[in-house]
């Protein structure tokens, strides 16, 4: 593409809220007046001075930010390849990206004049970020479950309570991050006046993917720096893993226009992308359809109806993905590939015992992906992976996996 | 004039307020569903609300997200939700049918091809909740061009700055949303809904159906009594979770119409 007639990536959204053909506004009308005093607040927020001086001064005194872009020498001389940085973001303040964009939402939530404050959560991750900022703000805190993944992601269920927060456990579906987020909007239909429901991901109905987004791309923004810093240079390649989406739309959207930098993003391949539904790869193995809010890749059946998907790592575990994911996979600006169960497992392990980082299910699937990438790539490419949770509230999982007795000790 | 306009033209020149019921397609299953469906005008409903199933019902309380599970665990699908209509059209050319879901599974079909298979199958309208007027054109105006009524849903955070957007490309009837919250959840107050209604029938020239939260007859009376009808779903589809037989359903649902063609 000749310089003069490039188009901007990072334009996104519309009007109307769409990537391409992706997001939109598919919500019931009870929600509809709600979406849109949220997008007019937003943007109000996002042009205010103010808003970002109070981000800032929490990302850097209460969240820890800047996080580390880490050199993993070991790592990267035992692949034999690119050289591989990881973006320290499990270093935050409760593990993981979720906070960056939770702060964001709720000092939303608290110049719009929200009491109440509603969130869904997977890993738990996300809960544990908005129990911990509700925490800090006294406001009222209550997080949808499924019911699946309060047990197994028992010790992030627990950290909520600890923080006030109120944990439903959700049994409608099969009681996973999907059927949370149904019972989140079903909540925000009922208690429409006092409640923000805090969205943990890139997806939902506009102006959450561009939100979520823009919150997170402090994350990207930080690479660029400190890449450039550490190397005189932007990486090669930029690479991370998807649940929804939303620490990948952080690390990539800020490189989105620099052509050189390609971009990958891992899905949750379970136990094969080919085995009947027992993954989370929406790219690779849905099609288009809408639900929760937005027009994206699903997985499902012949008659539309959604399907529960797999993973071993409960905030991969879901069966969308973020529309403005979709619109980069169908423009081909980013790759998107899939990561078994067992390679993750791998590659949790590997980043153990080389580099002393326990990281969480989550990046171990972007990590395993750079273990299969970077032994073929030359030494002078520069490889910078998310490593955006860290593993405390998967040991029980993965001990459970590698059959590990944990009560033996040793 | 579309079925649904013919049946509230009728209603009107009785001055008889219209009895909606909801059912959802295939709860149980197949063929019990078709034989409630087909009790349904003998037992008083004027229109009846056919429900497809889909497995992420973010508007329904935990009463119809169940029955859509039964439904779909007994192989329900788009297509034998549409099978059912035809079915029920062999013996009734006059009740109107409305169908009422969410988006994906007509969107999966492919919309050309959904409006031709459900006019076929005689569809007289669609209420379809996470369709709002944003997304017009998705659904509402191609259903249109087929020649079937978009119902659209007006609810308490409806305010008047929005409702002549809302009021723009419905046809049929309004649907009323009478409290903030899924599907059997609370309790619809007919002091609360009478402003309402009025205010919405001010907007357009519409019938307003008013549903959620509508239990027992003389609730369906009491509403029917300040709107052109009332709607009651999750209070009929209880019946069915508990088993009753299609014969008791439909004596439940004749005390439910009877209640609203007192008003
Ligand atoms: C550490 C971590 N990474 C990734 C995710 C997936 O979410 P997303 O794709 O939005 O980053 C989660 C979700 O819980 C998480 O906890």
């Amino acid at each position: 593409m000749a310089d003069d007639l490039f188009n901007s990536f990072m334009t996104g959204p519309d009007e109307n809220g769409r990537f391409g053909d992706f997001g939109g506004r598919f919500v019931s009308e009870t929600l509809m007046p709600l979406i849109l005093e949220l997008q007019e607040q937003y943007d109000l927020a996002k042009t205010d001075d103010s808003f970002w001086a109070e981000m800032h001064d929490l990302w850097t005194h209460y969240v820890g930010r800047p996080s580390p872009l880490y050199y993993a020498d070991r790592l990267t001389q035992h692949l034999g390849g690119a050289k591989i940085y990881l973006k320290r973001d499990e270093l935050n303040h409760t593990g993981a990206h979720k906070i960056n964009n939770v702060l964001g939402q709720i000092i939303l939530a608290r110049r719009m004049g929200k009491t109440r404050i509603i969130a869904e959560t997977g890993a738990g991750q996300h809960g544990v970020a908005t129990a911990t900022v509700c925490a800090k703000f006294g406001l009222k805190c209550v997080v949808y479950m499924g019911a699946h993944d309060v047990e197994r992601q028992a010790p992030n269920v627990f950290r909520m309570r600890l923080l006030g927060a109120e944990v439903v456990p959700v049994t409608s579906g099969r009681g996973t991050l999907k059927d949370a987020m149904n019972d989140a909007l079903r909540d925000w239909v009922t208690n429409v006046r006092d409640t923000f429901y805090c969205i943990g991901t890139v997806a939902g109905p506009h102006p959450y993917p561009a939100m979520v987004r823009d919150f997170q791309s402090i994350i990207g923004k930080e690479v660029r720096s400190q890449m450039m810093e550490a190397e005189g240079r932007l990486p090669d390649t930029v690479i991370a893993a998807i649940g929804g989406g939303s620490n990948a739309m952080g690390l990539f959207y800020p490189f989105l226009d620099d052509q050189d930098v390609s971009i990958i993003g891992v899905e949750a391949g379970g136990k094969g992308v080919n085995a009947k539904m027992e993954h989370c790869a929406s790219l690779t193995g849905g099609r288009p359809g809408v639900l929760h809010g937005n027009r994206t890749y699903l997985l499902q059946d012949d008659d539309g109806q959604i399907l529960e998907g797999f993973s071993i790592s409960a905030g991969l575990d879901y069966p969308g993905i973020g529309p403005e994911h979709a619109w980069l996979h169908d423009i081909g600006r980013a790759q998107y590939v899939s990561i078994t169960d067992i390679e993750a497992l791998e590659a949790f392990q590997l980043s153990c015992t080389l580099e002393g980082i326990i990281p969480a299910l989550e990046p171990s699937h972007a990590l395993a992906h750079v273990m299969k990438i970077a032994p073929e790539l030359p030494r002078d490419h520069l490889l910078c992976m998310n490593m955006c949770g860290r593993g405390d509230k998967d040991i029980f999982t993965v001990a459970k996996a590698l059959k590990f007795d944990m009560s033996e000790g040793d | 004039m579309s079925r649904i306009d013919e049946k509230f033209a009728q209603l009107r020149s009785t001055g008889t307020k219209a009895f909606v019921a909801y059912v959802m397609a295939g709860d149980p299953d197949f063929d019990t569903s078709l034989e409630i469906v087909r009790g349904l005008p003998q037992a008083g409903v004027d229109i009846i609300e056919l429900g497809l199933p889909f497995t992420d019902p973010m508007a329904d309380g935990p009463t119809i997200q169940l029955a859509g599970q039964r439904a779909l665990e007994g192989g329900m699908t788009l297509s034998r939700t549409l099978d059912l209509a035809r079915a029920f059209r062999e013996t009734d050319q006059s009740t109107p049918i409305v169908l009422m879901g969410y988006y994906n599974p007509i969107y999966s079909r492919g919309v050309d091809r959904f409006l031709k298979d459900a006019k076929e199958a005689g569809i007289d309208g669609l209420i379809i909740v996470d369709l709002p007027p944003e997304e017009d054109s998705e659904l509402c105006l191609p259903a249109q061009a087929a020649g079937l009524n978009f119902i659209r849903l007006a609810t308490p955070t409806t305010d008047d700055k929005r409702l002549p957007r809302v009021m723009q490309n419905t046809s049929g009837f309004v649907y009323y949303v009478s409290i903030t919250g899924i599907t059997g959840a609370a309790e619809a107050d007919a002091g609360d809904v009478a402003p309402e209604v009025a205010r919405i029938q001010k907007a357009g020239n519409l019938p307003v159906i008013v549903g959620f939260g509508v239990n027992t007859p003389q609730k369906a009376q009491a509403i029917a009594s300040v709107a052109d009808g009332v709607v009651v779903g999750s209070a009929i589809v209880s019946q069915i979770a508990q088993g009753q037989s299609p014969a008791d359903v439909l004596a439940f649902v004749k005390t439910l119409a009877d209640g609203a063609h007192r008003a």
